[in-house]
């Protein structure tokens, strides 16, 4: 009888309401209770999207927010850059011509072949060195 | 031996502007007479006649004012992020979806009472009545620390008491620890006029023959309560709720705008059930 | 032989769990189970007033904790029911009178006198209810089926569930005319946002309230709606498979008259 009114011109019944409203703030209470579930979640979430872009892992952010009819999760993940990693490198510039000279005559038989001028170049690549001083 | 300080307080109160707010706690010792009902309905109503108005809710850890208020779903900040630095207190701050001059402040529920600094609760407070009319602070069931912080900054209490031993005995042990420099009143909640004809409840004057404080309101049992809470609306904002009503007189009696003794709810008559079966 | 030992909480306050530990323990008692009542509300008891014994308290827990007396010299022993004991708690101290430990000392004790140690647990979560749980083996939790009581339950379920303590809930004071016109959660709504076990299903009734105001437990009355029920929850706590009674909502004229229980 009480909500009887309320009913008739549509409105829920009240323990559709009270249902509702208990099933997210249970939600939003557990996970507020639960930080060191909320901290695995934040290291798997920055570990996969690092796989694609580079972030700022010490200022990211993932908090849980409850709002009219949802819970939500909010990441704020600052991005830092593009991964570079699958993106194939572009070919070195040609050397002037007694560097090339050096080049050739201290490696070990050069290979006409792409791959081992390659695997030579990415042995290069972490530290400065001249191919004078490169060890195959 | 009534203390009849209440008429004269409050029309003296509502003749000189009030350059700080009035810091009332809600309490009862027993749990679940309806503080946070009381809290609730009554600052809605002192908010909707005009002052503003704060809710402070101090039951860390199991808060429901939030909910109580329909307000869950706006709480992004409690007073413990405001405490410790965590949020300003105008981050903090919940204003009512219906009456604007209404605002909350939560309690944390991931935290623990014993996380609250009494001295920084304090001063919080003080700082509030410095912006609202009044401070109303809902205070944890108990008498332990919870009950401790909440007390600690308000100079007025309401007692919350329903027709049963228990809770009388309860208020009876909350009244001594309020102690005397403290303005201290009485609701009686959940009055069941036909179980008291029947000599099955305890009267509002068994209550207060027990208690002896000055009577603020006496509000009946109504289911119109329970739908209010499931759907977060707080009957002080009914226009045809009798509960509503209580709460709306006991606001005008807390302001001074009403001076006359609270009304003993009366049973409802064969035709009020008939045709009102609100209440 | 060691009792079980087990603390009826709740988290929110006023939802029956004073009401609970004495009509539970009363009905076992007259089951002709050895049952002892422990009253955790230090500061404010009420166990001994809803059963009537408030006269008769001459020692307490805390006395008994600091050694001032012994655990049989406090224990008040119910006048109707032969195998019903209560301990009571102290009224002029507060909950951080005794530790954890201290209290579990005390139940652990009591356990080797009866078959059940039933520890009424206050409100909250702070140090009271902390000292309540030290030293059971098992909760009830008591609910009523309306939101800030259930959301109360749910974290003291999460608390109990910490502790490794089995729990079963009752859900009290439903009103199954509510239930029916959409006003009031079901029984149903509430054990599964909660996700416990049911133990037993408690109608509001009036009649509560005198008991109460007489301090005599319901089940001594056995023409009384609840009293049935409190037995069928003992008897459920013994192990027995009880059906849980079903709870028609009164007729038209009952409503009509007001005589809803």
């Amino acid at each position: 009888m009480i909500d009887f009114l309320n009913r008739l011109f549509g409105r829920e019944p009240s323990s559709t309401t009270a249902r509702e409203r208990l099933r997210l703030v249970l939600l939003s209470d557990h996970l507020s209770l639960a930080p060191d579930v909320i901290e695995a979640l934040k290291g798997d979430l920055i570990e996969v999207i690092s796989r694609y872009v580079e972030v700022d892992a010490a200022n990211c952010d993932v908090t849980f927010e409850q709002q009219e009819t949802r819970v939500a999760m909010l990441a704020n993940i600052p991005i830092l850059g593009m991964r570079s990693r699958h993106v194939p490198r572009p070919p070195a510039p040609p050397a002037p011509v007694a560097e090339a000279a050096a080049a050739t005559a201290s490696a070990p038989a050069a290979s006409p072949n792409g791959a081992a001028t390659r695997r030579r170049r990415r042995r290069k690549a972490p530290g400065i060195s001249s191919p004078a001083t490169q060890a195959t | 031996m009534l203390h009849d300080v209440l008429p004269t307080e409050q029309t003296a109160a509502a003749a000189v502007p009030q350059a700080r707010g009035r810091a009332i706690v809600v309490t009862s010792g027993k749990g679940g007479v309806g503080k946070t009902t009381t809290t609730a309905n009554v600052g809605a109503a002192l908010a909707a006649g005009g002052a503003t108005v704060v809710l402070v809710d101090a039951d860390v850890g199991l808060r429901n004012l939030d909910i109580v208020m329909g307000l869950e779903a706006r709480v992004r900040h409690h007073v413990l992020d405001v405490l410790e630095g965590g949020a300003t207190l105008d981050e903090a701050l919940v204003t009512d979806k219906r009456v604007p001059r209404l605002k909350l402040l939560a309690a944390a529920q991931a935290r623990e009472k014993d996380d609250v600094d009494t001295d920084a609760f304090h001063a919080l407070i003080d700082s509030l009545r410095e912006r609202f009319d009044f401070v109303l602070i809902d205070c944890p069931a108990g008498i332990e620390m919870g009950f401790t912080n909440a007390i600690v900054a308000a100079d007025e209490a309401i007692v919350v008491c329903t027709p049963e031993v228990s809770a009388v005995r309860d208020a009876d042990r909350v009244v001594g620890l309020l102690g005397e420099r403290r303005t201290v009143q009485l609701i009686v909640n959940r009055l069941r006029p036909d179980l008291v004809r029947k000599g099955k409840m305890l009267s509002v004057d068994d209550v207060n023959a027990i208690l002896r404080l000055p009577l603020l309101g006496v509000v009946a049992d109504a289911p119109d309560v329970i739908v209010a809470t499931n759907r977060g609306e707080p009957v002080a904002l009914d226009a045809d709720s009798p509960a509503g009503a209580a709460y709306r007189a006991i606001a005008q009696r807390i302001t001074g705008a009403l001076t006359s003794a609270p009304e003993i709810p009366r049973e409802r008559t064969f035709f009020g059930k008939l045709f009102g079966s609100r209440s | 032989m060691s009792a079980r030992r087990i603390v009826v909480t709740s988290g929110k306050g006023g939802v029956g769990k004073t009401t609970t530990t004495a009509n539970v323990g009363a009905a076992l008692a007259q089951l002709g189970k050895r049952v002892v009542l422990v009253d955790a509300d230090i500061g404010l008891r009420n166990l001994d007033l809803v059963l009537g014994v408030e006269k008769r308290i001459v020692f307490d827990l805390v006395e008994v904790v600091e050694g001032r007396c012994q655990l049989r010299q406090a224990l008040i022993k119910d006048k109707r029911l032969d195998n019903l004991a209560i301990l009571p708690a102290a009224q002029t101290r507060d909950k951080t009178a005794i530790s954890e430990l201290q209290m579990t000392e005390v139940v652990v004790q009591l356990g080797e006198l009866c078959d059940y140690v039933i520890i009424d647990c206050p409100a909250g979560i702070e140090h009271g209810f902390r000292n309540a749980i030290a030293g059971a083996t098992e909760a009830i939790v008591v609910t009523t089926p309306e939101v800030s009581a259930i959301r109360d339950a749910d974290r003291v379920i999460g608390k109990l569930q910490e502790r490794g303590l089995p729990l079963r809930l009752i859900v009290n004071r439903i009103r199954p005319e509510m239930v029916r016109s959409g006003d009031m959660l079901s029984v149903e709504d509430v054990t599964d946002i909660l996700s416990a076990e049911l133990l037993g299903i408690i109608p509001d009734d009036a009649e509560i309230i005198d008991t109460t105001n007489r301090g005599e437990p319901i089940v001594l009355m056995p023409e009384a709606r609840l009293a049935t029920i409190y037995t069928k929850i003992a008897r459920r706590l013994e192990g027995e498979l009880v059906p849980f009674t079903s709870l028609n909502a009164p007729g038209f004229f009952e409503r009509f008259f007001g005589m809803a229980g």
